[in-house]
């Protein structure tokens, strides 16, 4: 099997699956209950709170654990909208978001909130200049992925940051889910009051997320309850997937240089594999792209008839966005960028992780070619 | 960052005459130790000043250790060049550029070596005039400016300095002698335990248990505010007192409105006791004149009566208020606001004596004994040596 669908989930890490038990049978006590066993479950809550703080390089105040990107984005959007609507109604975010932010923005403004959705250029990257113009005194909250999870563009959060570190009324949350270990963010001191990160995406346990909230921010909590995570984010908490995800999350960090390194020489082996298959168009851009991520159509070819093809080879990419491939129109995201929906009908999305070896890729471009090749013939 | 260097100076202690050696060697042991995560540095004790060249760490961490060290009054960071003009304006517009927010800025030169041709008042116009001239938006403002860039030409080379960090102040842990602190679970004992570090004392803790009616918890809750305390100062030691029988005894002896008073009296006693052995040549408390019944002069008059030591109260004069912004300044205070029963809070009686006196306290001693008991208790005392944060980690398989 050749795994390149590491956008939509990661496999995780046995380790972390061991820790997973291992909590779950051992430390299964309620860390709030007040007796010795839910102590223990507590402390090993706050080490996990600890460890996870320092590899983030925050404060260990500053991280709320989530069951996942959806609820990290979720109450990092609604959360901060809610909470300062009193300074005003205005949102700032971008058409490319993924469909747990953009819809977070559409319930907002049917609650009388105005969002303003900046435009992507045929790199998929909003402009510093486009959002300078949005920007107005009653924005209070700009929400802005980092890594396109379509095409694995980067988006100019770092230069916006800069500038909003000058605006106190203004939140500043980043979806970070696809750049986590994949493109470096630093977090403290850059003007970044929120940023949300799921545990699946870098081989931890589903079902787990932190959102980084920077000290001195509120959030209106999405769920009422007994005030668990700082009230942020009430409900008894999932510990052994938290312990789960500190692990790999350790694993990650310790390979990140190394990782991304090996990420980038994939990417390119690909690229050039890429070009020698007809009709092939790469939707990624070249410089300026996270290094995991190949969005890539091939003339003539339905995406979902390819994705079968090579699954018969066993070997695994997607289409768009896992969780908006539900709907079978074109990518909204290769449409936002200016592809002609025909072409963005076509588009696959190849996704890798560390593990993935040169071989595997090499495997998966002669399947590629071949297939495109039959198809082709079938097809026309 | 373009620096390459921090300096840390050092304040008060460069007041301490004969003995300002031993207290800087006190201050460069513990930056040494604080810094060991930090493998690159190279650390450098000077006359006057710390020298640490960054050698490509993280200088923003290092500043943050920094930070938390007493008796450093100051970190400045800076870069070195070569003695001559060239390299000093070259580095000048090197550190502007680095610190783009400043728009006002003030050079203040000075010559280590008299050699160096050019005197400190002329570097002063020479480099300002070339930094006008080549940073844009930028003034001269000698009274107050953002940045101020001292250079000190030195007899091999030039430092220039730029950004300026406030330090922690205070002296060297463990220059003054070392202090038994009584540390309960709440808010005012460790910021006690911080201000005495902050002057240079040793500090250990003692804490009273009353197991089985005080929990794991309630422990665990003391060895987190300790290792807040030692994160200030080198290694801290923490003594367990087991106090329960000691509590039955008073409660079944002595009346209701005199017990803490007494309570007070035994732990005072046990506490005295503990200091002999580790040395310390204090007690400290964190009372606060009136805050509760124990803390009224008469309260303080009738239990000091018990030891001959010192007994420090650095809070004595603060409002609870006061006291808890330092709490949360030194992060002890979401650790001292969990909810969990201490040995002070079982069997508190309903209407304490708010004024007992001496004569009082001494005949209802006489109804239990005593010294036994104390005996028993600092006989059963189990002391814990907390050590720095990253050594001990009990779930380390598992993270």
């Amino acid at each position: 099997m050749i795994y390149l669908d590491n956008s939509a989930t990661t496999k995780p890490y046995t380790e972390a699956m061991d820790t997973y038990r291992t909590v779950s049978e051992q430390f299964f006590a309620n860390p709030s209950s007040i007796h010795a066993l839910g102590g223990k479950s507590e402390s090993l809550l706050s080490k996990s709170r600890e460890q996870a703080a320092r590899l983030l390089k925050v404060d260990a105040k500053e991280i709320v654990f989530t069951s996942g990107g959806t609820e990290g984005n979720n109450l990092a959007i609604k959360g901060a909208a809610l909470a300062y609507r009193g300074r005003g109604c205005h949102l700032i975010t971008t058409a490319v978001e993924h469909a747990s932010s953009l819809n977070a923005f559409r319930q907002l403004e049917k609650m009388g909130f105005e969002v303003t959705y900046l435009p992507v250029d045929r790199e998929c990257r909003i402009s510093v200049e486009d959002f300078m113009k949005a920007y107005r005194k009653d924005t209070i909250l700009v929400s802005i992925m980092h890594v396109n999870n379509e095409v694995g563009t980067i988006q100019p959060v770092k230069e916006i940051g800069e500038f909003l570190k000058t605006k106190p009324t203004t939140v500043f949350h980043v979806d970070h889910v696809q750049g986590f270990a994949k493109v470096p963010l630093q977090l403290n001191n850059s003007g970044i009051d929120l940023c949300t990160i799921s545990g699946h995406k870098f081989h931890g346990p589903k079902g787990t997320g932190i959102l980084y909230v920077r000290q001195g921010t509120v959030l209106a909590p999405l769920f009422s309850g007994g005030g668990q995570e700082d009230a942020m984010r009430s409900g008894t908490e999932n510990l052994p997937g938290i312990c789960g995800m500190v692990r790999a999350l350790r694993m990650t960090a310790e390979h990140e240089e190394a990782g991304i390194r090996h990420l980038s020489d994939l990417q390119q082996q690909l690229r050039a594999g890429l070009s020698n298959i007809e009709n092939a168009v790469i939707h990624t851009p070249l410089s300026g792209s996270a290094p995991h991520i190949v969005n890539v159509s091939f003339g003539g070819i339905k995406s979902e008839v390819l994705v079968h093809a090579l699954e018969e080879n066993e070997i695994y990419v997607s289409t768009k966005s896992a969780c908006s491939s539900k709907d079978t129109g074109a990518s909204g995201v290769l449409l936002a960028m200016g592809v002609p929906e025909g072409e963005a009908r076509q588009a696959i999305r190849i996704s890798t992780a560390f593990e993935n070896t040169n071989e595997e890729i090499a495997a998966s471009l002669s399947s590629l070619a071949e297939n495109v090749k039959q198809l082709k013939m079938v097809m026309r | 960052m373009i620096y390459d260097y921090l300096v840390i100076r050092f304040g008060e202690i460069t007041l301490k005459g004969k003995n300002k050696m031993n207290f800087v060697q006190k201050l460069e042991n513990d930056v040494v130790e604080k810094l060991r995560r930090f493998p690159q540095l190279a650390i450098k004790r000077h006359f006057d000043d710390i020298e640490i060249q960054l050698n490509g760490e993280n200088a923003d961490q290092v500043i943050a250790v920094l930070k938390q060290i007493f008796g450093i009054q100051n970190i400045s960071s800076a870069i070195k060049v070569e003695n001559n003009l060239d390299a000093m304006r070259s580095g000048a517009i090197r550190i502007m550029r680095a610190e783009n927010g400043a728009r006002t800025f003030k050079i203040a030169a000075r010559r280590k070596d008299k050699r160096f041709p050019i005197h400190g008042s002329e570097l002063n116009q020479e480099l300002g005039a070339y930094v006008l001239k080549n940073c844009e938006g930028i003034s001269v403002d000698v009274h107050d400016p953002d940045i101020t860039l001292r250079v000190e030409v030195g007899y091999h080379e030039t430092r220039i300095y730029g950004h300026e960090y406030e330090g922690a102040g205070g002296l060297p842990v463990g220059s003054s002698g070392k202090v038994l602190l009584m540390l309960s679970g709440g808010i005012d004992s460790p910021v006690a335990g911080y201000l005495l570090a902050k002057r240079g004392a040793t500090v250990e803790a003692i804490h009273f248990q009353s197991p089985p009616y005080t929990s794991d918890r309630a422990k665990q809750k003391v060895i987190d505010l300790t290792k807040k305390i030692q994160s200030f100062g080198g290694t801290v030691k923490l003594h367990l007192v087991p106090f329960t029988k000691a509590q039955l005894a008073i409660r079944d002896a002595v009346p209701e409105d005199y017990r803490i008073t007494i309570m007070r009296r035994l732990m005072f006693r046990i506490a005295e006791k503990e200091a002999q052995k580790t040395g310390a040549l204090a007690l400290a408390t964190g009372e606060s004149l009136g805050q509760v019944a124990s803390q009224t002069l008469e309260s303080m008059n009738t239990i000091n009566q018990v030891t001959d030591l010192p007994v420090i109260r650095p809070l004595i004069t603060m409002d609870k208020l006061d006291i808890a912004r330092i709490a949360q300044k030194i992060d002890t205070y979401e650790i001292s606001i969990r909810p969990y029963e201490d040995c002070c809070t079982i069997f508190l009686p309903k209407a304490p004596r708010t004024r007992p006196d001496r004569l009082h306290a001494e005949r209802f001693e006489h109804f239990f004994d005593v010294d036994a008991l104390t005996e028993e208790a600092v006989n059963g005392i189990e002391t814990l040596t907390i050590k720095s944060e990253d050594s001990e980690d009990v779930f380390s398989d598992l993270l």
